[in-house]
């Protein structure tokens, strides 16, 4: 096996077996804020139990291993084709071994794969930079998050939302509330301001790559972001949608540019079952250097 | 915390009310869309569904020498069974559904009407809800449905569950969004 087909294997196995400290951090802090004994609370506590189950026995968090979305960051030269095939193999083995689910269907006969290959599957976004290093992330998102997220073209009547950030407050609060005890909350929000339908889409999955502590470099957007996460947890949605206080775990904010007469608010929903990690590949043998998350 | 264990009697069940927290112990089938469908539509059930609990999954089964093992078992949206559901508990006697995300108007009215309710398993927890399944005691329809679709009979021990729709008209679900949505209303 190829070393960069095994960083990739391990990079899979990890993601779907283990969350994140930033995100096992807030789901924790969650536990804590919902009322002793309340339903919420119940929630969280069996949430928290299967983290630690499924780390331990290196077994999927969720049996719907979703969608396998690769971010990858290389320097010019780097044989993308080559990075294809390790991806493919490794995600052939992965499914093998159990980590994903035979999750990739033929949208028209609805047959499946067995493999997780088709059209579409894996996505591997790929973009260059001036480093020697290859950056990869991957984002494994569930269908029950993923059918929750939504586009809004403002301005948007329904909800009241003009083209501004007010209106852009009025979407995410709006798409919280929808989401509610569909896609297996406490959730966190990827939103794009702007940019087009497809480009939208993309960019909010993008947001969702940003650790949950971190800062918008934009400060008027941060504390949209910091607001957004309190006025939606008061809504009193929780986890699960059962009621309580933990409805959402992070809102992340980007922004691209538009045309004039186009205002899209794209937001993708992203489930407790966050399941994203990263590498930096050692630039001699395609080794792990470092892990991101 | 309440247990409950089989038999799934009507007194039990009625006993039950919105936001329990319940541990099942006892049997519970798996169906989802392809079992509804052909239930709905007439077809012969195969195993007795009387006094029993419906569970929406789609579960990973795997043989382990000569024994099946349950990997993951978690719920899944319940609201695709939503044009079925209501015909089968009337029909087999069914007295619980289990999955997730709720169900409608049709399903409450039968579940007042039959002394049956809705049971909420929690998203995602693959790994917890596959160790409460102690034994499959066995499958049918694997041939026709293939695996994630076949009826299961899992024994299971203290499967947590909460009551979001019970058998006197109550719905969590409905509770929340009324309230959600009107303090959404008074912060925008
Ligand atoms: S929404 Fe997330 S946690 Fe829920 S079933 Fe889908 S992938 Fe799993």
């Amino acid at each position: 096996m190829s070393q960069l087909r095994h960083s990739l294997l391990e990079l899979v196995r990890r993601t779907s077996t283990t969350l994140p400290d930033d995100v096992t951090r807030l789901l924790e802090a969650g536990r804590k804020q919902e009322a002793e004994g309340s339903v919420g609370a119940y929630a969280m506590n069996v949430i928290h139990e299967n983290i630690g189950l499924a780390q331990t026995a290196s077994q999927p968090l969720c049996q719907d291993t979703g969608a396998i979305l690769f971010f990858v960051h290389g320097p010019v030269g780097m044989d993308q084709m080559a990075f294809r095939r390790a991806a493919e193999e490794a995600v052939v083995e992965a499914t093998e071994k159990g980590w994903l689910r035979q999750n990739s269907v033929d949208s028209i006969t609805g047959a499946n794969s067995g493999t997780n290959l088709g059209p579409g599957s894996p996505t591997i976004h790929f973009e260059q930079w001036d480093r020697p290093q290859v950056d990869v992330r991957l984002m494994l998102k569930g269908g029950g998050c993923e059918n929750v997220g939504g586009q809004y073209s403002l301005p948007d009547n329904r909800i009241g939302a003009g083209r501004d950030l007010e209106g852009v407050r009025k979407c995410v609060l709006d798409a919280t509330l929808q989401a509610q005890g569909k896609g297996c909350g406490p959730g966190i929000l990827g939103v794009c301001i702007g940019g087009d339908r497809g480009s939208g889409y993309a960019e909010s999955k993008h947001q969702l790559l940003r650790k949950l502590d971190d800062t918008n470099p934009n400060p008027e957007l941060d504390k949209l972001e910091k607001s957004l996460v309190e006025e939606a947890n008061s809504l009193g949605i929780g986890p699960m949608g059962f009621g309580g206080r933990t409805t959402l775990l992070g809102v992340k904010l980007g922004v691209l540019n538009r045309l004039p007469a186009s205002f899209f608010v794209s937001v993708s929903y992203m489930c407790w079952a966050y399941r994203r990690q990263g590498v930096v590949l050692d630039a001699s043998d395609q080794s792990i250097g470092e892990w991101l998350y | 915390m309440i247990e409950l264990s089989a038999p799934f009697t009507e007194e039990k069940i009625r006993a039950l009310k919105v936001g329990d927290m319940v541990n099942i112990t006892g049997r519970v089938y798996t169906g989802r869309d392809a079992v509804h469908k052909y239930l709905h539509e007439g077809g012969d059930c195969p195993v007795d569904l009387t006094d029993q609990i419906i569970y929406h999954c789609g579960p990973v089964v795997v043989k382990e020498n000569g024994k099946w093992v349950v990997k993951a078992a978690g719920p899944t949206t319940s609201a695709r069974e939503e044009p079925y559901q209501g015909d089968i508990l009337r029909r087999f006697g069914v007295r619980g559904v289990i999955g997730k995300g709720g169900m409608g108007e049709k399903t409450l009215a039968a579940l007042k009407e039959c002394g049956a309710v809705y049971m909420h398993a929690i998203g995602g927890a693959a790994q917890v809800l596959a160790r409460c399944v102690t034994e499959v005691k066995g499958v049918s329809m694997l041939e026709e449905f293939g695996s994630p679709e076949a009826i299961w009979e899992f024994e299971v021990v203290s499967f947590p569950v909460v009551i979001t729709m019970d058998s006197h008209g109550g719905s969590l679900h409905k509770e929340v969004l009324a309230h959600s949505s009107e303090a959404l209303q008074g912060i925008l």
